[in-house]
């Protein structure tokens, strides 16, 4: 039976304002006047009419809401309705927790094939006509996971059940691998029988080949996905593990690594890093109790098909890579970035020729993204206290998203478990695991369907017409929650599994394929692994990436007890095979074995692909003759109006930082709300230390050097962590790359280059890379409006996420200027440097070089720096960067809402006052200092250069005297441009 | 002093129990998180307790309307356990979406709904006491963070004039130190008559949407930065504390 609830608000409405306010924005010429909304309920399952009707008033409340059963209450006054629902097989959060409500009601579980499916009808008042009303629910609905319908006043609604039927028999197909390579590499392209890209090279494709021939019998197609999976650019990294010209050992090994490797030795007894590179997140040593964890994900592809569902699953994703960090770290902060193309940008794409396919609108990707991160991060209950945005077309095809997320893990499990005398593991290091033969292999969370099959190969691949739907999954937070407490406040300290990971890319043929080294093989039976509906094949139950699910490593005797606890936490466990030490993953389906794979081969058997690069050939420019003086205060307001420059307030505002109570600076600081680029939190209560968070990149700098790029990420990012209160013998860093292009010679060679700069700049430094992850395809190939080819290559970027210990929390430094009288010290040498630089974008001016990084000097600049915030003597600081001086002596007005009265003329020297004011040099810094402390605090900086070029003001003017005149400007003006770009968001 | 014993339930998706749990350590009572499945299977846990808290956070993630879900979940399976607890002398407090739940649960009169700007904001604001309650004595204004989409208090106008009769409005925004600071609307979500929390059960039970849980700590503050720099210039000693603790005192002291 089934059954349409369908409930409205009889009070003012919020959604039905959000959806107003939309359609308003995107269609300011329609006759829209009103909008109303019903929330519509299809309950697919046997229930009483008495049952429904309790289930109805369950979902209603009846101060400020009515329902009806059956048809739906059209109101009076519309022209037209859209409803709009989700296409079968569509995570529905809303629909899940309808069913949990209606189990509860009715005492009884939900059978396979029963189910709640929610849709929501918008009744649309005004004069609106049929085409226009077709707009709006474009606008609304996004079709690779949705459907839309507008039905004219009056028309029934019918009821639409969106269930799963997938009419095949599952079971596992034989491929014939003894054809042409013509023949092998479309099967690696297209994918089996047309299912989607292995996207294997040809030299793998023949391995395979090879491989079975040397057995004896043809591969099935769940060996086959499986190879493909674990072999991907996406798991094996296979660009920067294999060499490339001279380095034999892959630039990972050398650069990356080896820069790790280096500092660590030269720190000796002050190496702080716990675990690096191996696991799920990198550590470092927090006290002598706990550990911090940090990593940071991409979530590219995905989030350029559905921008909201692929954000949600980045940022659920990556707390589950810290879930899986050792034996489960507590997630403590989320960070994001997102590199997206101009909003305000029209122009259309479209994904194939013929032009039905379109990338969405650039203001939508936008949008949703944000959105995805507002609702995984919050509903999570995690802090986000820090994230940016960058804008720029590159990113148009295919944006960036970045997630990332610090944890939290005590050195060693608790001696005796909680309340009880029972000794458990005698005090375990939790930041290790090993899966030992015998462990039972549980899965964990959600049920698995066809979401994401395909994701790690699809994230190997480019954008294009091929790229499949079911690569986008939408996250269920809440699921991920209730698993989540259980394991990091549970079953953790009771010592209930020895292993655990996450399910992420390529779902268990990834997560158990990974944990089985650990024990030295696995059995596995498919036909155990709970499904969301029937008529999976055994290869599609193996890689779905379906969200929300762990695996874990369970001893037999402890399965019971972790199984009841996760009962009564509402969360499923399933046991669905054991590991072993067979040196073998053998999958079953309903006892015929499907896949039967040595571990050396599924992990070893890749071969290695030699890459050869070639510099690129770029002509050097001379920087663009200078403007007039009489521009620069117009320049400074058309930068700080840049969406990569400006405020971006209203995302902070709508993420959480304040959560678990560990706040110690804001994401928007001083009275005037200025992004910050750090972050300090302080995690536990019971310590006064703060844990700093930071950001680098620079990625339009490689437009002229990828070098520059990469050392002026890393720099960048240690800088605004000293800035916040970071001490640099205490501070880690992430590396994500982001490439496109990447099996061109030319991008190797910036790779490599990019690679090189992490090297010499991390050791300089003495930051050690902790963990990592690239992405190496973010490229968009398709049409344009004319049907034209177009190719987006996204700029070649690297995100630096650093993460620090700070001592003493209530150290920490704030952007702002906070009195006036204060006076104001640029430390740091400026250069010539506006090649690639803000400025130059706003003035369209090309030429001139790349700031460089002098990491040794900028080092010591950065200690004394922390000297003098340690010992009290610094009432603000900023680190420079996109901008330069002009937009730090801004930020810092506007924040304080205080004037600054600066003069330059002899700090500049020598230096044309545009080089000065606008050049992006790296290592520098902009603090400010209140009058009686200037002495101690210049003392501090012998041999640092450092110059004092003005004070804080009163009176709200900013004003700027250099060699060729002055800049003027009022507070207010400043403080209008910086807020303009998202202003109405 | 006797510390009285608290309890604050999880599960579900609520999330701010442990900055809760340390609040009411740092005002010196024995607390401890409970999962509602196990006060569910166990409700006698409530017998011996004097305190207890529904936390924030984002049970079942709102859906089908913040804190609908976890309060018919409430008052389905404990819903007489909490009549009996209530009967006795004992505190309630809902925090946030703890607040949503104990007015879905029917605990609490009123609704919350979508704020104005119809979009999830986290920010400091001000309130000051508007009734009377064991949780609000000595406290006339604080300055609180708030982190919710569906804060606009509701209650229709009979419902509203009881609460008044009843000086049950617990806690109004009003323009205050952090709304001038940063130059923001006193009452950050449209709610009725700029109510942030209302009582029930002669003002044992409180629902707030504001957190003062995370202002227990000075440095949680919003501008602490800048005050720091006036301490150091008059040479004076940085506080520690925040000014939502006086609301978990408040509580301990009433079992003094």
């Amino acid at each position: 039976m089934t059954y349409r609830i369908s409930v409205s608000s009889k009070v003012d409405d919020g959604r039905a304002r959000v959806f107003l306010r939309t359609l308003q924005n995107a269609f300011p010429k329609s006759g829209l006047t009103a909008t109303s909304f019903v929330q519509v309920y299809a309950i697919d399952a046997e229930l009483t009419p008495e049952q429904a009707q309790e289930a109805a008033e369950r979902f209603t409340d009846p101060l400020i809401e009515s329902y009806g059963i059956g048809e739906i209450p059209l109101p009076r006054e519309y022209t037209f309705a859209i409803e709009i629902g989700f296409l079968p097989g569509v995570t529905d959060n809303v629909g899940h927790t309808a069913r949990e409500m209606i189990e509860d009601l009715t005492g009884r579980t939900f059978v396979q094939g029963e189910d709640v499916y929610t849709s929501g009808v918008l009744f649309l008042r005004g004069e609106v006509s049929a085409r226009e009303a077709e707009g709006f629910a474009r606008e609304l609905h996004n079709p690779l996971i949705e459907r839309a319908s507008v039905f004219a006043r009056g028309d029934m609604i019918p009821l639409v059940v969106p269930k799963v039927r997938l009419g095949q028999t599952p079971a596992a197909d034989i491929v014939d691998l003894e054809v042409s390579d013509a023949v092998l590499m479309r099967i690696s392209k297209e994918g089996i029988a047309g299912r989607g890209p292995l996207a294997l090279p040809l030299a793998s494709m023949r391995a395979i080949r090879d491989h079975f021939k040397r057995l004896g019998r043809k591969p099935t197609d769940i060996e086959l996905e499986s190879l493909a999976q674990t072999w991907s650019e996406h798991c094996k990294h296979t660009i920067f593990a294999d060499p490339i010209d001279e380095v034999r050992e892959g630039i990972y090994r050398r650069y990356i690594k080896g820069a790790t490797k280096k500092i660590r030795k030269m720190k000796g007894r002050k190496d702080f890093c716990a675990s690096v590179f191996t696991d799920n997140a990198g550590a470092i040593a927090f006290d002598k109790d706990y550990l911090v964890t940090h990593k940071v994900e991409t979530h590219n592809s995905p989030s350029g098909l559905d921008p909201f569902g692929g954000s949600v699953t980045a940022i659920v994703g990556v707390n589950r890579d810290c879930l899986g960090f050792g034996l489960g770290a507590k997630p403590i902060a989320n960070t994001y970035g997102f590199c997206v193309g101009n909003p305000l940008d029209q122009r259309e794409f479209y994904r194939d020729e013929s032009r039905t396919k379109s990338l969405l609108p650039a203001r939508r990707i936008l949008e949703g993204v944000v959105k995805g991160i507002n609702v995984g991060g919050n509903q999570s209950g995690i802090p986000t206290p820090l994230g940016f945005i960058v804008v720029d077309d590159s990113y148009r095809g295919k944006p960036l998203v970045f997630g990332g997320t610090v944890g939290l893990i005590p050195r060693r499990l608790p001696r005796t478990a909680l309340g009880s005398k029972k000794k458990i593991a005698l005090g375990k290091r939790a930041y290790e695991k090993r899966a030992r033969p015998g462990d039972l292999v549980v899965m964990l969370g959600g049920r698995v369907g066809l979401d994401g099959i395909h994701g790690a190969t699809f994230s190997s691949v480019e954008l294009s017409k091929g790229s499949p739907a079911t690569a986008v999954q939408i996250g269920d937070p809440i699921t991920q929650k209730k698993f989540s407490d259980a394991l990091v406040r549970e079953a953790r300290d009771r010592a209930l599994y020895t292993s655990i990971t996450d399910n992420g890319a390529g779902g268990l043929s990834g997560s158990v394929g990974e944990m089985a080294r650990e024990s030295g093989g696995c059995e596995i039976a498919l036909e155990q692994v709970p499904l969301k509906y029937p008529g999976l094949a055994p290869w599609q139950i193996w890689l779905s990436e379906s969200q929300e699910r762990m695996t874990l490593a369970v001893p037999a005797k402890k399965w019971p007890e972790l199984k009841a606890l996760f009962e009564s936490r509402d969360v499923e466990a399933t046991a669905i095979g054991r590991f072993t030490d067979s040196g073998r993953v053998v999958v079953r389906h309903h006892d015929k074995i499907v896949l039967d794979l040595s571990l050396d081969f599924l992990h070893d058997g890749r071969p290695v692909h030699k890459q050869k690069s070639k510099k690129p050939r770029k002509g050097k420019m001379r920087r663009a003759p200078q403007a007039p003086a009489a521009s620069f205060g117009n320049s400074l307001l058309k930068l700080l109006a840049c969406p990569s420059v400006g405020s971006t307030s209203f995302v902070a505002q709508q993420y959480d930082h304040e959560v678990l109570g560990s706040s110690v600076t804001k994401p928007l600081q001083g009275r005037g709300l200025v992004n910050a680029d750090a972050a300090v939190i302080e995690p536990l209560a019971s310590s006064a230390k703060g844990v700093v968070l930071s950001h680098g990149y620079a990625p339009w700098y490689s437009q002229l050097d990828t070098y520059a790029m990469a050392a002026a990420s890393i720099d960048t990012a240690v800088r605004n962590a000293v800035c916040a209160g970071a001490h640099r013998d205490h501070l880690a860093i992430l590396d994500n790359f982001c490439w496109s292009s990447s099996d061109t010679p030319e991008r190797l060679y910036e790779l490599k280059e990019a690679a090189r700069a992490c090297y010499d700049t991390a050791v300089a430094h003495g930051v050690p890379f902790i963990s990592g992850k690239d992405s190496m395809f973010n490229d968009f190939r398709g049409f344009g409006a004319q049907g034209d080819a177009v190719h987006i290559a996204a700029l070649p970027t690297l995100l630096i996420s650093a993460i620090g210990v700070m001592p003493d929390a209530s150290k920490a430094m704030t952007l702002d200027f906070k009195r006036p009288g204060d006076l104001l010290y640029l430390v740091g040498e400026t250069h010539d440097e506006l090649g690639a630089s803000a400025y130059y974008a706003v003035r369209d001016a090309r030429g001139g070089v790349v700031p460089q990084v002098f990491a040794r000097k900028n080092a010591k600049a950065y200690d004394a720096l922390t000297k003098a915030i340690d010992a009290g003597l610094v009432a603000s600081a900023i680190g420079l960067s996109r901008g330069g001086l002009s937009v730090a002596l801004a930020k810092s007005s506007i924040a304080g809402q205080l004037g600054a009265r600066i003069d330059i003329t002899k700090a500049a020297k020598k230096l044309p006052a545009e080089a000065f004011l606008f050049s992006e040099s790296q290592g520098r810094m902009l603090v400010s200092v209140r009058p009686d402390a200037c002495k101690r605090f210049e003392q501090r900086f012998k041999g640092v250069p450092f110059a004092r070029i003005g004070e804080v003001v009163a009176e709200p003017m900013f004003s700027v005297t250099h060699s060729e005149g002055s800049i003027e400007l009022p507070l207010a003006a400043l403080a209008d441009a910086y807020r303009s770009f998202f202003k109405n968001w | 002093m006797r510390k009285p014993s608290v309890i604050i339930l999880s599960g579900y998706g609520l999330n701010t129990e442990e900055e809760t749990k340390t609040a009411f350590e740092l005002a010196g009572a024995r607390a401890r998180i409970v999962h509602i499945n196990d006060l569910i299977a166990r409700p006698s846990l409530l017998d011996a307790t004097q305190i207890a808290v529904v936390p924030g956070g984002f049970s079942y993630g709102d859906d089908t309307g913040s804190g609908n879900a976890y309060g018919n979940r409430l008052k389905q399976h404990l819903g007489r356990t909490l009549e009996r607890f209530l009967a006795r002398d004992t505190l309630m407090l809902g925090i946030c979406n703890g607040f949503q739940i104990l007015t879905k649960a029917g605990i609490l009169p009123g609704a919350l709904i979508a704020n104005n700007n119809a979009r999830y904001t986290c920010r400091w604001a001000d309130v000051e006491v508007a009734g009377e309650s064991p949780w609000l004595g000595g406290i006339t204004r604080m300055s609180v963070p708030i982190a919710h989409g569906e804060g606009k208090y509701y209650a229709p106008p009979a419902m509203l004039a009881e609460l008044k009769k009843n000086n049950a409005i617990a806690l109004a925004y009003a323009e205050g130190e952090t709304a001038r600071h940063f130059g923001l609307p006193f009452n950050p979500n449209g709610s009725l008559e700029n109510i942030a929390g209302v009582t029930a059960y002669d003002g044992r039970v409180l629902g707030l949407m504001p957190h003062p849980e995370r202002a227990v700590r000075f440095t949680q503050l919003p501008h602490w930065t800048l005050v720091r720099e006036d301490y150091a210039r008059a040479g004076k000693k940085l506080p520690t504390k925040g000014p939502g603790l006086q609301l978990f005192r408040n509580a301990v002291k009433y079992f003094a």
